[in-house]
């Protein structure tokens, strides 16, 4: 190795434990420089541990920037894409639960119409005396088809029978049947729907109430803020009827 | 023996003062270590030679740290301040390595 530079020229060096005592100017600048070195290799030891950019290049930073850019766009179109998922989900979960709020109140109203539930509301309770036996079935049919013409929404008799569209009326020795079951005397009508429409078509002058008094009966009509049906018809589901859609 | 006690000083007083580099010398404080020790090297071979002159290791420390922290102050303005880095570093640990062989070789004779 000719080129090595090896720092020093021959020298005979005088060695020993008293050198230590009166130590020589050169000696102490060595001391010094190798000092200042192992003081610097401690502190950039220590320097390196922390995770810090002030001594990376400008060439690295610039580099680590755009990877950083690339990175941020890649994560905000992420972000973007999972906003409009959201938002989707959000809007969709918002109109399924609409159509099952409007799918219920349908459910509700069929209910009522089908009489498979109960209901309450305003309306008329009717109550016809019949001692003589003289109301038949057809003369009841009248009575429930003149309350379904003022609007009655649900109608129930002795609170037994509720009356929907399927309910039949039969005579059965003395006695009426109405959808299968049997009414006694005095007949009590319960009908849900507008109160003084209901009665006044119960009232006027040929109505009801005449015709039960010409066959020597009675009735009386009373309005109420809250009738409560509680009857309910017998749901057969329907064996040759289809939907069409 | 001066040295070693300057050694064990300087490594105390890093650890204890724990002083953090100043900015503007981050670059070069390592290039500078690193040509600090390839002086410190050389200077154990001449040790082992008996030929050390300690004006000599005196100026070859200084002159070595200078340069290598200019050469990388000089690069980091040409703009190829990482690679010139390597190669003085390569350069160093060369000469470092050539030194301590030399010193090998003259203590196990191999």
């Amino acid at each position: 190795m000719p080129e090595s530079p090896v720092p020093g020229a021959p020298r005979p060096a005088s060695k020993g434990w008293r050198e230590l005592l009166r130590p020589s100017v050169s000696q102490v600048v060595v001391a010094l420089l190798i000092g200042g070195l192992a003081f610097a290799i401690t502190v950039q030891i220590n320097d390196a541990g922390e995770e810090d950019f002030s001594n990376v290049r400008g060439e690295e930073l610039v580099e680590l920037l755009k990877s950083l850019d690339v990175a941020n766009e890649r994560l905000n179109t992420q972000i973007e894409d999972l906003t409009a998922t959201r938002n989707g989900l959000r809007s969709s979960t918002r109109r399924s639960e609409q159509a099952k709020k409007e799918a219920k109140l349908r459910a509700e109203q069929l209910a009522i119409l089908a009489g498979t539930s109960g209901a309450r509301g305003s309306g008329i309770e009717l109550v016809i005396n019949d001692p003589d036996e003289q109301i038949d079935a057809p003369a009841l049919l009248d009575a429930i088809e003149e309350l379904r013409d003022a609007g009655a929404e649900a109608i129930a008799i002795n609170g037994v029978a509720r009356v929907v569209a399927q309910t039949y009326f039969l005579d059965d020795d003395g006695q009426i049947r109405v959808g299968g079951r049997e009414i006694k005397r005095p007949y009590r009508i319960e009908a849900i729907g507008d109160a003084d429409d209901l009665a006044e078509a119960v009232r006027f002058r040929g109505g009801l109430i005449d015709r039960v008094a010409n066959r020597g009966g009675s009735a009386s009509v009373t309005e109420k803020d809250r009738v409560t049906i509680t009857a309910l018809a017998d749901v057969k589901s329907p064996e040759y009827a289809r939907p069409t859609s | 023996m001066i040295p070693v006690i300057g050694l064990a000083l300087g490594i105390i007083a890093g650890l204890v003062f724990k002083p953090t580099v100043p900015t503007d010398l981050q670059p070069y404080l390592p290039i500078a270590i690193v040509a600090a020790l390839d002086a410190v090297i050389g200077a154990l071979r001449a040790l082992g030679e008996r030929r050390f002159n300690d004006r000599v290791f005196v100026v070859s420390f200084i002159s070595n740290v200078v340069i290598a922290a200019f050469m990388v102050y000089l690069g980091d303005q040409l703009g190829v301040g990482s690679q010139l880095s390597t190669g003085v570093v390569v350069v160093l640990g060369i000469r470092i390595f050539a030194n301590a062989a030399a010193i090998r070789r003259r203590i196990f004779h191999a």
